[in-house]
C-alpha cells in the first residue's frame, strides 16, 4: 500500500498510467457533507438486526461497542433508507443544520 | 544457431512472435494480416507455445481483451489492418495511457472507402498520436528482428509502451523471402521474461483505469508524452544489444547512398526496395541520389532526420496516405515541422503514392527524383501531390 | 409484507462484515447500484479480480488519486467489460499454469450496468459467454444511461419517460418492451443465469457464491434502483426494487442447466399500479397505459412459470 501523495501531484509523481495503489482510500473524501438530513438513533427499540447495516450504500454503519448499530457520519449522506428499512422503527431522519 | 528459412513474412512474423513466448493472444481475421493469427493458432495447435489463443469476437475486443491479459501480468500480443486498426481505435490511444506493453503487428491496408484489402499506410496514420511506439518493416528480415524487438522495448521498466510493428499488406505478408530465424535460446537470451510494473491479483490490489479529472489530465498526458520522448533511448540500446547478439545494424532512419547525395528520397515500409534499385539507376545516370529508409516512426526521431538531410539540396518524402484537406503528407509533415527552424534545409517535395495497392515500380522513383530537383528552381503549386493519378 | 419468507431478519449479522467497497465513493444519495456492488463484493471476497465498464460505477469509484476498491479492479472502455475480462481470465489462467503466479483460483467477474450490458456492450458479452471463459458477468440495471443523464436503453421499460424519450403531449416516454437479457444469455449455453436484486440482499450475495463456484461462464442480472433516475424519495429505494418483484415486473429466477427455479413465488402477484405509481418517471401513465402494462406481466410471468414447470435440466436431457 502506497502512502498518500501531497495533492496535486506534479507530472512527474502521478502514477504511471493513473494507477491507484491505495485501495479503498476514497475514505479520505468525507461524503458526510453532501447530507441535508441525518439518522438519529433509538437504542431503546433497536434490537440489533444489522438490517440497516445490509442496506446501507455506504457500508458506513457498524456496531458500537454495545452492538448498536450506527452510521458513520462522516460518510453517512442521509439517504433515509435505514430510517425507512428499520423494523422497530429505531431511526428518525432529522434535518441538518 | 538460427537458421535461414524461406517462408512467406507474415508466417516468419508469427513464429518471431512465437519465440518471444506469449501468454495471450487475441486476434480477429482481417486480410492481408489473417495469415499472423492464423500461423500462431497453428503453433498453439501443435503444443509448440503455451498461449491461450483467445478467438475474439470482434477487433474491438481483441485489444480490450490484450488490456485485460496486459493488465493481469501477461505477455500480450494480437495483429490488424486498415478497419480492423480502426475498429479498435477507441482503445488504442487507452493502451499507452494505462502503461500496457502490448505488441501489435499490422499488416498496412489501405481505409475504407472505397473498401481497399490492398497495401497503402492509412491505417497507421490515423493512430499517430495514440502513444503507441511505431516501427516499419522493410522487408521478411526486419519484420522477423522488430518483432522480437518490440516485445523487448515495449517491456523495459523505463518505457512500458505498447508497440507496433507495421509490415505492408501483400507487399511484404503474402510475400515470402529467405530470412535468417533465430532459435529460442538467442531469443530467450535477447528476452527476458515479462515482469510488470503491476498486475490484477488480490495479493497487490490496484485500480487500474482511473478517472482522471481537470486537476490531473493534465499532468498525466505530459507524463505520456515524456514517456514516448524518452522511449527513444532505451529503442537505441535495444538496437544496440540486437546488433551485438545478431549482427544486424538497426537505427531510426537508415541510410543508402548517402555520401555526397544532392536529391534525397524518404520512404517508410517495403517501397524503400524498390526506391534502393532507382538510386543504383540515378547513381549510374550520374544523379547524386540517395535514399533515406525510416524505421523508427514513433518516436518521431528529429535529431537523426535534421543530421540525415544535412548537405541534401532536395528531399522527396514519400507518403503512401492521403492527407484529405491537411497541409500535406503525415510523413512530410513531420518532416517539415522538423525541419522549419533548422537555417539549411533542403528544398522539399511532397509525393503521395501508391494508395490503395497502386504498384510503384523504379520508375515511378526515378521521376519522383527528377521531380524533386526541378523543383528547386520552380516550385510547385501545391504543396504535394497524389502521384500517378489518371488525368492529372 | 411477505418479504420475511426469503429473507431472515437477522441474516446480516452472518454477513462478511470486509468492506470491500469502501465509503468515500461519490454515487448519489440512496443509490442502489452502490448497495448492490457493495452486497457482491461480500459473496465473492479477496480472491477476485473486478473487470468495470465505464458507468456510474467506474466514475464514482476510482477517481485518481483515490479508490473504493479493496480489490483489483481494471477499468478500460465502455463496451468491453466482458471482452477486457475474458483477457484477464485467459491471462490468469495461462500464469498459473506456467507457474508465474500462486496456485489458486481467482475469480474474474465482469460488472456493467444496462447500458454497457443490452447495448454498447451486447456483442462482447455473447462473445464472452459463448466461448466459454471461466467468467462471471453480472449487470446492475437501473434501466437507462444513467451516468450520462437518464437516456434510454434497450433496458428501459415500456412507459418509463427518460430524457431521450421523454413523456410529453406527443408521447408515452418509451414505446418498446424491456429487452430480455436473461433469455439472451441463457441461449448462450450459459450453466447459470439469475436475475437478482439488492432488495433482496441474501438472495443476491447466494447467487452470486453459486456463480462464483461455476468453472465456465456464468450471469447475473441485477436491478438497482436509481432513485435519480426513476424519480423515487431516495429512502423507497429498497422498497422500489420489492413492488418491482413482488408485482411480477421483475421475477427473481435461476435457469441451471436450461433448469428454471422461482426464487421468490408470491401466491399473489401485487398490481403493476403499485409499483408504478411510487415513480416520478411513470407519472404520466394513464389506466389504459398500466392496464397494457399489466396484461404484458401477466404474460410473461405465465410464460416463466410455464418454463419453470416443463424444461428439464441438460443433465435430464443428455439420457
Amino acid at each position: 500500500m502506497e502512502k498518500a501523495k501531497k495533492w496535486p501531484e506534479k507530472w512527474q509523481e502521478v502514477n504511471p498510467g493513473c494507477m491507484v495503489f491505495r485501495p479503498g482510500s476514497t475514505r479520505e473524501y468525507h461524503t458526510g457533507t453532501w447530507r441535508s438530513q441525518r439518522p438519529v438513533y433509538d437504542t431503546g427499540k433497536c434490537i440489533k438486526c444489522g438490517v440497516c447495516y445490509i442496506f446501507c450504500p455506504e457500508g458506513c454503519i457498524t456496531q458500537d461497542a454495545d452492538g448498536y448499530f450506527m452510521a458513520d457520519l462522516d460518510y453517512c449522506k442521509g439517504c433515509g433508507i435505514c430510517a425507512h428499512e428499520c423494523w422497530p422503527g429505531a431511526i428518525t431522519m432529522v434535518e441538518e443544520g | 544457431m538460427s537458421k535461414r528459412i524461406g517462408m512467406e513474412i507474415a508466417l516468419a512474423a508469427a513464429e518471431a512472435v512465437a519465440l518471444c513466448k506469449p501468454d495471450v493472444v487475441a486476434a480477429y481475421p482481417i486480410t492481408p494480416n489473417t495469415h499472423i493469427p492464423e500461423h500462431l493458432s497453428d503453433i498453439v495447435a501443435e503444443g509448440r507455445i503455451d498461449t491461450d489463443f483467445i478467438c475474439v469476437e470482434s477487433e474491438h475486443s481483441a485489444l480490450s481483451a490484450c488490456c485485460g491479459a496486459s493488465g493481469a501480468g501477461a505477455r500480450a500480443f494480437t495483429a490488424t489492418s486498415s478497419q480492423g486498426l480502426l475498429y479498435m481505435a477507441e482503445i488504442v490511444p487507452v493502451v499507452p495511457s494505462m502503461r500496457l506493453p502490448i505488441v501489435m503487428a499490422i499488416g498496412n491496408r489501405a481505409v475504407s472507402g472505397p473498401i481497399n484489402i490492398w497495401n497503402d499506410h492509412s491505417d497507421i496514420m490515423s493512430q499517430r498520436d495514440s502513444g503507441w511506439i511505431s516501427l516499419f518493416a522493410a522487408d521478411g528480415q526486419e519484420t522477423i528482428d522488430m518483432m522480437i524487438q518490440a516485445f523487448k522495448i515495449a517491456e523495459h521498466r523505463n518505457v512500458m509502451l505498447p508497440v507496433n510493428v507495421n509490415l505492408d499488406g501483400f507487399q511484404l505478408t503474402h510475400v515470402v523471402e529467405p530470412m535468417m530465424l533465430p532459435d529460442q535460446k538467442e531469443v530467450d537470451r535477447f528476452l527476458p521474461a515479462y515482469k510488470p510494473y503491476a498486475a490484477l491479483h488480490p495479493d497487490n490490489i490496484v485500480s487500474m483505469g482511473a478517472l482522471g479529472m481537470p486537476d490531473i489530465f493534465n499532468e498525466a498526458a505530459m507524463a505520456k508524452d515524456q514517456a514516448l520522448v524518452n522511449s527513444k533511448k532505451v529503442i537505441l540500446e535495444v538496437w544496440k544489444e540486437w546488433e551485438e547478439q545478431f549482427g544486424r545494424k538497426y537505427e531510426p532512419i537508415g541510410a543508402y547512398r548517402m555520401k555526397g547525395a544532392e536529391v534525397a528520397l524518404l520512404t517508410l515500409g517495403s517501397m524503400g526496395d524498390t526506391a534502393e534499385v532507382a538510386v543504383d539507376e540515378l547513381r549510374d545516370k550520374g544523379v547524386k541520389a540517395g535514399l533515406l529508409k525510416m524505421k523508427l516512426w514513433r518516436p518521431f526521431p528529429a535529431e537523426e532526420l535534421i543530421k540525415a538531410v544535412k548537405g541534401l539540396a532536395s528531399l522527396a518524402v514519400i507518403d503512401r496516405s492521403a492527407p484529405f484537406g491537411g497541409a500535406c503528407g503525415p510523413v512530410c509533415a513531420e518532416v517539415k515541422a522538423v525541419l522549419y527552424d533548422q537555417k539549411e534545409r533542403p528544398s522539399i517535395t511532397n509525393h503521395i503514392i501508391g494508395l490503395g495497392g497502386r504498384d510503384m515500380v523504379v520508375g515511378d522513383f526515378v521521376k519522383i527524383v527528377e521531380q524533386a530537383i526541378s523543383a528547386r528552381k520552380k516550385k510547385p503549386r501545391e504543396a504535394y501531390e497524389i502521384y500517378g493519378v489518371r488525368g492529372s | 409484507m411477505n418479504t420475511v419468507e426469503n429473507f431472515d431478519l437477522y441474516a446480516p449479522r452472518l454477513v462478511d462484515k470486509e468492506e470491500y467497497f469502501a465509503a468515500g465513493h461519490r454515487a448519489c444519495s440512496g443509490c442502489g447500484e452502490a448497495l448492490a456492488i457493495r452486497l457482491m463484493c461480500k459473496a465473492l471476497g479477496e480472491d477476485t479480480v473486478i473487470v468495470n465498464a465505464t458507468g456510474c460505477m467506474e466514475v464514482v469509484s476510482v477517481m485518481y488519486p483515490t479508490t473504493a476498491w479493496n480489490l483489483p479492479w481494471i477499468h478500460v472502455a465502455f463496451p468491453n467489460a466482458a471482452s477486457v475480462g475474458s483477457g484477464v481470465e485467459a491471462a490468469l489462467k495461462v500464469l498459473r499454469r506456467k507457474g508465474k503466479i500462486a496456485d489458486r483460483r481467482i475469480k474474474v467477474v465482469a460488472i456493467g450496468g444496462d447500458g454497457g450490458t443490452f447495448d454498447i456492450g451486447f456483442q462482447a458479452l455473447s462473445g464472452a459467454m459463448e466461448r466459454g471463459h471461466d467468467l462471471l458477468y453480472v449487470c446492475f440495471d437501473n434501466e437507462a444511461y444513467m451516468n450520462t443523464g437518464i437516456q434510454r436503453s434497450g433496458a428501459t421499460p415500456f412507459g418509463a419517460s427518460t430524457t431521450t424519450n421523454p413523456a410529453g403531449a406527443a408521447s408515452q416516454g418509451k414505446n418498446e418492451w424491456k429487452k430480455n437479457i436473461a433469455e439472451i444469455i441463457a441461449s448462450h449455453n450459459v450453466p447459470y443465469v439469475a436475475t437478482a436484486c439488492h432488495s433482496y440482499p441474501i438472495d443476491f450475495m447466494n447467487k452470486v457464491k453459486k456463480a462464483r463456484a461455476i468453472e465456465g461462464p456464468s450471469y447475473i442480472h441485477c436491478l438497482s434502483v436509481c432513485p435519480t433516475g426513476w424519480r423515487v424519495p431516495t429512502e423507497d429505494c429498497i422498497k422500489a426494487g420489492r413492488l418491482a418483484v413482488e408485482t411480477g415486473v421483475f421475477p427473481l429466477y435461476e435457469i441451471e442447466e436450461g433448469k428454471y427455479t422461482m426464487s421468490l413465488a408470491p401466491e399473489k402477484l401485487r398490481p403493476v399500479g403499485d409499483y408504478l405509481k411510487i415513480q416520478g418517471r411513470f407519472r404520466h401513465l394513464t389506466p389504459d397505459h398500466i392496464g397494457r402494462i399489466q396484461k404484458r406481466v401477466n404474460l410473461e410471468y405465465n410464460k416463466l412459470l410455464d418454463k419453470v414447470e416443463n424444461l428439464h435440466s441438460w443433465s435430464e436431457l443428455e439420457g
